[in-house]
This record gives C-alpha cells, structure tokens and sequence, in this order.
C-alpha cells in the first residue's frame, strides 16, 4: 500500500504547488533589482538594505518580539494550569463553565476578541482609570488569553496519553504533590509546553486584528506596520521582510518538529 | 478531602478562571450591552444603558442597531456564509487527494510531508495574503504572463471580486483541512481496504464503499475547522476583495474604524457570534449521536 503511484505523485505535486508556489514567487522577487514587483531586474540584495535602515519595520520588530515573549509566557503558564486542571481534577465546581471558556476563544472569530476585548478596556478606564493608555500592556494581556486556550489544547492532549502510574508511583514514594508536579508531570509533557509555548509566540507575533483593535497610538506591531505598508501597494521592501520572517519561522519551527521528533525516538527506544 | 488539597486545586484552576472570566466572558458581555445602546458623538462613542432621569432610573436600551443589521443591506451576511461553503467545498476538493496521498505515502516520508503541510500555517496569514497580491493584480504575474504570451491584449481582473477572496480563503485555511483527513485516514485499518480489493473491488468501487466511508469523521473536523474561521475572516477579504465582496468581519472592521459606530459593530459581533455558534453545536449534536 505504501508507495507513490502516478495519481499520488500528481496529488502531491499539486497540493505543494498550491501552497508554496506563491511563496517562493515572494522570495524570488525580494532579491530583484527591480521596484516593479512583476518584472525582473537582475539578482539584488538592495532591498534588504532597505529593510535594514528603515526604522519604523525594526521598531515595530522590537515591539512584537517584546509582547511575543511576555504574552507567550503568560499563555504557557496560564494554559498549563488549565489544561492540567481539566485533565487531572476530575471534579470542581464551574468544571462545565471552565471547558467552554477554554474553547469559545478558539472559534470566536478574531474580529469579535479585538472588538470585545477594547471596549472592556474602554470601560475600565472609565470605572477605575485602568489601562491609562492602550499599548503594549493591553496587547499583551489580549495576546495571552486566546494563546492559553490553544496551550491548554496542547496540553490536555498530551497528557491524555502520559502514563499516570508514573504519578502515582512518585506519590506512593513519598514526593508531595507540588514535587510530582515538578519532577515528574512537567517534564513528562515538555513537547507540549515546547510546542505550547512556541505556538503562543507566533500566534501573537502573527496577530494583526486583535492588536489593531486594542493597541495605541504609542505600540505599532509589526503586522500592523506591514498592513499599512501593503495597503499602499506591493513593494520589494515588505517582499524582503517577508522572506525574512519565513525564514525564521522555517527553522525555528523545523528546530522544534526535530526536537520532538528525537524525544520520541529515545522515548520509543527506552521501552524497547 | 482536605483544605490543602482543595487549595492546591484552586491554585491550579483559579487563575485561569478567573482570567477567562475577566478577559472573555465579561468582554462579550459589554459586546451585548454596548449593541443594545445608542451610537453618539462622544467618548466613547455610545450612550450609557442606563439612565437618571426624572422618574428615577430608566433604561435606554434599544434594539435600533439590530433593526440596522436587518433592514441595512444583507449581502455581508450572504457573502460571509457563501465564500465559507465554497472555500469548505474546494479546500475537501484539493486537500483529500493530498491527505491520502500523505497517508498512503512510505512511513518515513509522512513526517516530512505533514511537516510541510503544517508550516505555512506557521507563516503569518498577512504575508500569505500578500503572496497572492502580486500574483493576481493587473499588473501582476499572471497577467504579464499572459499578455506576455499574447493571449490576452487587456490585464484581467483577477483581485478584488470574489474569485479572489475564495482563493484566499482555500490557500489560508488548506492546512486545517489536510490534518483531520490525514488523521483519520491514516489510522483507518488498511486490512479493511486490502479485503475489499481482494474481493474483487474495482478501486473506485473501494473508495467509495470502505475508504470514503471510513474519513468521514474527519472530513467533518475538516470542514469545521475550515468554515468556522473563514465565516468571520477579516484579513483576506480586506485585501483581496472589493466593495462588492464585504464579508461580516470586514463589515465590522468599518463600523467600528470608519463609521466609528461602536453599537452597530457590536450588533455585527453578536449575529457574527450567533453565525459561529450554530456549526459547533451541530458538530456537538451529530457527535454525540450514537452510531
């Protein structure tokens, strides 16, 4: 059954072709000489010089790495409390109300999280004074709720398949709860809270609607400057900040599949 | 159970919780409140529901933006519900040769195969968009490639219609819907398949009545994960689509940003929210239904 027939090698073709020809259309032409995007000029590294001296791209960079890491963490602290919660705590009160709150966020459109999550800002700054003015806090804070529900999913899932005898042998032995938790669980779903945490960040990285609705005047994300900058047109400059980011996202990412996939090779081998 | 357990046990649940509480639930519930007030020139832009009058407190809730929603013009709503459907329909059309494909292909690619299935969902939805900007605009790839070959004398309009906003629906959204047919296909027992074949069953005929069968639960996952998101996708209908092509997160965007209409984008979000919930609860339902 498993090989490559014609019907197969064609299926294969097209569907790769179909998501990564426009792609490599996008790094092709980040390296022309031309400005007119469709028509080539010669190989050119000249708008990668561009895009290093054009401060609003790195300031904006620099505001998007700094909300990433802080609402990432935030999302991997939250979302493992939650997805430990539903799978481990088989009874608490409000358990029902808990489960729809983690996956509501996950299908409420983005739209609707940007709008409903500004205007609950908008409200408590009128009762209480707080967010003073919207920026990287309040983006931040947004970023961290919808990325702990996707955390929570991951970890839910992983530790549905982690052996609990492992616990409850830890347990037996005398370790308290807290150092099971420690020395035993945490570790055990590390590829879930690699993954998880990793996800957070570009989720949050990624995000143009949410940020736009409830950033300020003082934080302009990096999708949000990229969205300015492409509503006035198709320039090599975003086509080299696009090739840019493609990049680290190939490798941070095939990092993170390479990782996984040898801890589970010597986990595989462990057993045999 | 003792309080220290049941300390832990909140330690665990509690923040997350209440942070839920906090940052969803009560946000959606100011959404509800804010569509049934009036929109004003202040800040911020809406009259407060409740009011001192005279006679005491009054409330001064209105339904008005909901009347708006209704009586306004409805093809939002349309375009929404129709560009999802279609997007669903073509991306099951591309995505389950490729997904069995995958399954089907020697072990040691299949990693690598739904690696690259996987990472471009990694790359951010804005770019991906873009990709296709220079693709199909009039003076982009395709038309110079036609002109070029002197097949068209005219750039074609191939951006800004709703050709170009399915499209991009089916390119952004193609990875949600290759992974549940993957899953399902894959763990799928093949001595089921082999048996048919060996019973003299045409290859059509196996697909048809074991293998097709068989992935229909992921074809549904599939499908949700697809429908779900594009009904209220902002990004792709912004910059691949026209006036013509607003879609219910578009519109929203406009009431709100333009119009600064704060009570007729909230009214927007609940029928948005109402339009997204319907799905899940009938994926639910249809779950839960014994086999």
């Amino acid at each position: 059954m498993s090989r490559i027939t014609l019907v197969r090698a064609a299926a294969l073709a097209f569907g790769f072709g179909f998501l990564y020809l426009p792609l490599a259309l996008l790094v092709a032409y980040s390296f022309n000489a031309s400005r007119l995007v469709a028509v080539w000029g010669g190989w050119s590294l000249h708008w990668y010089g561009e895009l290093a001296r054009d401060a609003k791209f790195r300031d904006a960079a620099l505001t998007s790495v700094e909300i990433a890491v802080i609402a990432a963490t935030l999302a991997l602290a939250l979302g493992t409390g939650a997805g430990l919660a539903m799978a481990r705590v088989a009874r608490f009160p409000g358990r029902a109300v808990f489960g729809f709150l983690l996956l509501a966020p996950l299908v409420v459109p983005e739209v609707i999280l940007g709008l409903s999550l500004l205007l609950l800002f908008v409200a408590s700054q009128a009762w209480f004074g707080w967010p003073a003015s919207r920026g990287v806090a309040t983006v931040t804070i947004a970023h961290a709720t919808f990325a702990a529900c996707f955390v929570a999913v991951l970890v839910r899932a992983q530790l549905a398949g982690f052996d609990r005898s492992l616990e409850e042998a830890a347990l037996d032995l005398g370790a308290t709860p807290g150092r099971v938790l420690w020395q035993v669980t945490l570790p055990g779903i590390r590829a879930a809270l690699v993954s998880g945490w990793l996800l957070a960040f570009t989720l949050s990285f990624d995000d143009l609607v949410v940020a736009s609705f409830v950033s300020g005047p003082s934080a302009t994300t990096l999708p949000m400057a990229v969205y300015s900058s492409v509503r006035l047109g198709v320039t090599p400059e975003v086509n080299a900040l696009a090739t840019a980011f493609i990049s680290g996202v190939a490798i941070l990412v095939g990092l993170a599949f390479a990782l996984i996939a040898r801890q589970e090779r010597q986990r595989r081998q462990a057993w045999a | 159970m003792t309080g220290l357990e049941r300390w832990r046990r909140w330690a665990l649940v509690g923040p997350p919780f209440l942070w839920l509480l906090l940052f969803f639930l009560l946000p959606l519930g100011i959404v509800a409140a804010i569509s049934l007030s009036q929109a004003t020139d202040t800040i911020p832009p809406y009259a407060p529901l409740v009011v001192h009058g005279p006679s005491g407190f009054e409330t001064a809730a209105t339904l008005g933006n909901y009347r708006l929603v209704v009586e306004g013009d409805f093809h939002p709503y349309f375009n929404s519900l129709i560009y999802a459907a279609a997007a669903t329909a073509l991306c099951l059309l591309i995505g389950y040769p490729l997904a069995l494909a995958i399954a089907r292909a020697p072990k040691s690619w299949r990693n690598l195969l739904l690696f690259l299935v996987v990472l471009p969902f990694w790359t951010s939805l804005l770019i991906r968009v873009y990709a296709w900007i220079a693709i199909l605009q009039p003076t982009g790839l395709i038309n110079r490639v036609l002109q070029g070959l002197g097949l068209t004398h005219a750039p074609l309009m191939l951006i800004y219609n709703d050709f170009a906003v399915v499209l991009g629906l089916v390119y952004g959204y193609l990875p949600f819907m290759v992974l549940p047919l993957y899953g399902s296909l894959s763990s799928m027992d093949e001595a089921l398949v082999e048996a048919a074949a060996d019973l003299g069953g045409s290859p059509a005929r196996v697909f048809r009545a074991v293998v097709l069968p068989l992935s229909l639960p992921g074809v549904a996952a599939g499908a949700l994960l697809v429908f779900i998101p594009a009904i209220g996708e902002f990004v792709i209908p912004d910059l691949l689509g026209g006036p013509s092509t607003l879609m219910l997160g578009t519109l929203l965007w406009q009431e709100f940003f333009a119009e600064v209409d704060w009570p007729a984008a909230s009214a927007v979000a609940m029928v948005l929210v109402a339009l997204v919930t319907a799905p899940v609860l009938l994926a639910q339902r249809l779950s839960e239904r014994p086999v």
